[in-house]
């Protein structure tokens, strides 16, 4: 008999990102075995060390639980439907024994433990650029676990990024960022989704782009998409961890909607070639990471709810005093986006605020 | 007093460290002036600077007080 097999998001890896996939037998175990034939290791995600179907799977066979039938002993008829899914648990998903393991310095932490690690499983963050900050960001956000990933940005790798973008290698050169991020996270982490955005973020797909995400990452290269980023996230009341970094200095702050924005911290852009970016400045490679990792560190503190988030606070970084400083920052009453009396309240034209059109690139 | 700066308006300077006098009465301002007439590279960047007195935020009318750490701080656009 042959049969589809439903596959359910968290085993789709080991069977080609397939949602169906074809197996024969005459039992639930004749096919079960015929899929660790056909995808090998599909079986220790299944199976118990006595051989026995593990406690927090399910499997269906035309959607009726096989407990109510004869367990793994029930027949299948050609053209069945069997699905195997795995238990929920507080609408999380359950974690595998090879998860647990996976994850196992984050789990034996009392702030994380299994709840927490669900959460982090069941996050959704979204990083705008897949450069110099959005590389280490990702990585870290991947190899946490972070379910889905988004990831925007338009541009190709250049010789350039390879300095610092540790998404990006040097066989990349030329491809798509985000094609390249990709690849680099799933093989880092096969359990995470990444969602590629190929595209400028402007003010028409800003919020359709941000909406289904529950944290947005700045790695933005430019003013005109830090202030879009910042504009759309406070009205999507979405918390955004911000960063920035150029040649020997960096920043970090997380808003949180509510209590203070970047316009509150920096109310106009400076004029158009006051800042230089990094392509026209440099920027120390390592000092990605530096800023990147605190970016992710707050990412997983809100996912968690432990902690105090850099919220209020900026963090600034002097690579060669080798000094970190935090300023108090607090909202601004007169801010015209978060204020009290606001007069932005939807998304403008960034590049006529900013004097500037939108780059070329959304990272550097 | 000491000013301390970031980023461009460090390179700008060449300086990432100045002491600067203070007399009573003198507030964010003042410093700024006189930053400003003893560095006029950094005119272009008044229009978007932020200040930090003692870790805190401030602005132009906040009062100096007398061995106070002043941070001149430019936004940075990088990532």
């Amino acid at each position: 008999m042959t049969v589809s097999v439903y596959i359910p998001t968290l085993f789709r890896h080991l069977v080609g990102n397939r949602v169906h996939v074809q197996a024969r037998g005459r039992t639930v175990r004749d096919v079960l075995v015929d899929l660790d034939r056909q995808f090998p290791g599909f079986r220790q995600q299944l199976f118990g060390p006595e051989g026995r179907l593990a406690a927090h799977i399910n499997v269906y066979v035309n959607q009726v639980e096989i407990g109510t039938l004869q367990g793994e002993e029930t027949p299948v008829r050609e053209g069945d439907e069997v699905a195997v899914i795995p238990a929920l648990a507080g609408g999380a998903v359950a974690l595998t024994p090879e998860m647990v393991e996976r994850y196992s310095r984050h789990i034996i932490m009392p702030q994380v433990g299994s709840a927490g690690q669900r959460k982090i499983m069941e996050a959704k963050v979204l990083i705008i650029g897949a450069g110099g900050l959005g590389s280490p960001v990702a990585i870290y956000l991947a190899l946490a676990g972070v379910g889905t990933i988004g990831l925007v940005d338009f541009d190709v790798v250049d010789r350039s990024n390879l300095q610092r973008q540790i998404l990006h290698q040097d066989d990349d050169v030329g491809r798509p960022k985000v094609v390249s991020a990709k690849e680099t996270l799933l093989a880092y982490n096969p359990y995470v989704q990444v969602v590629t955005h190929e595209t400028p973020l402007t003010s028409d797909n800003a919020f359709e782009i941000i909406e289904p995400y529950d944290i947005v990452v700045n790695g933005a290269d430019n003013f005109a998409t830090r202030y879009l980023v910042n504009d759309a996230c406070y009205l999507l009341k979405k918390p955004l961890v911000d960063g920035s970094i150029l040649m020997f200095d960096g920043q970090a702050t997380t808003y949180l909607p509510g209590r203070g924005c970047y316009r509150c911290l920096y109310p106009a852009p400076p004029p158009p070639g006051m800042v230089p970016s990094c392509a026209e400045a440099g920027v120390l490679g390592a000092m990605c990471a530096t800023i990147g990792s605190i970016q992710a560190t707050e990412v997983l503190k809100l996912i968690l709810g432990i902690g105090e988030p850099l919220v209020n606070r900026l963090l600034l970084y002097d690579a060669l005093a080798l000094e970190f400083r935090i300023v108090r920052i607090r909202r601004d009453p007169n801010c015209p986006l978060c204020g009290d009396n606001p007069t932005i309240t939807q998304l403008i034209d960034y590049e006529a605020f900013c004097g500037s059109p939108f780059p070329a690139a959304q990272h550097a | 007093m000491t000013v301390l700066l970031f980023a461009g308006v460090a390179e700008r300077v060449g300086a990432r460290r100045l002491a600067v006098e203070v007399a009573p009465g003198d507030r964010v301002r003042d410093v700024r002036d006189r930053l400003v007439a003893a560095h006029p590279q950094l005119e272009p960047f008044l229009p978007t600077l932020r200040y930090a007195l003692d870790e805190e935020y401030a602005d132009e009318d906040t009062p100096v007080p007398a061995g106070a750490t002043l941070a001149l701080i430019p936004p940075v656009s990088g990532g």
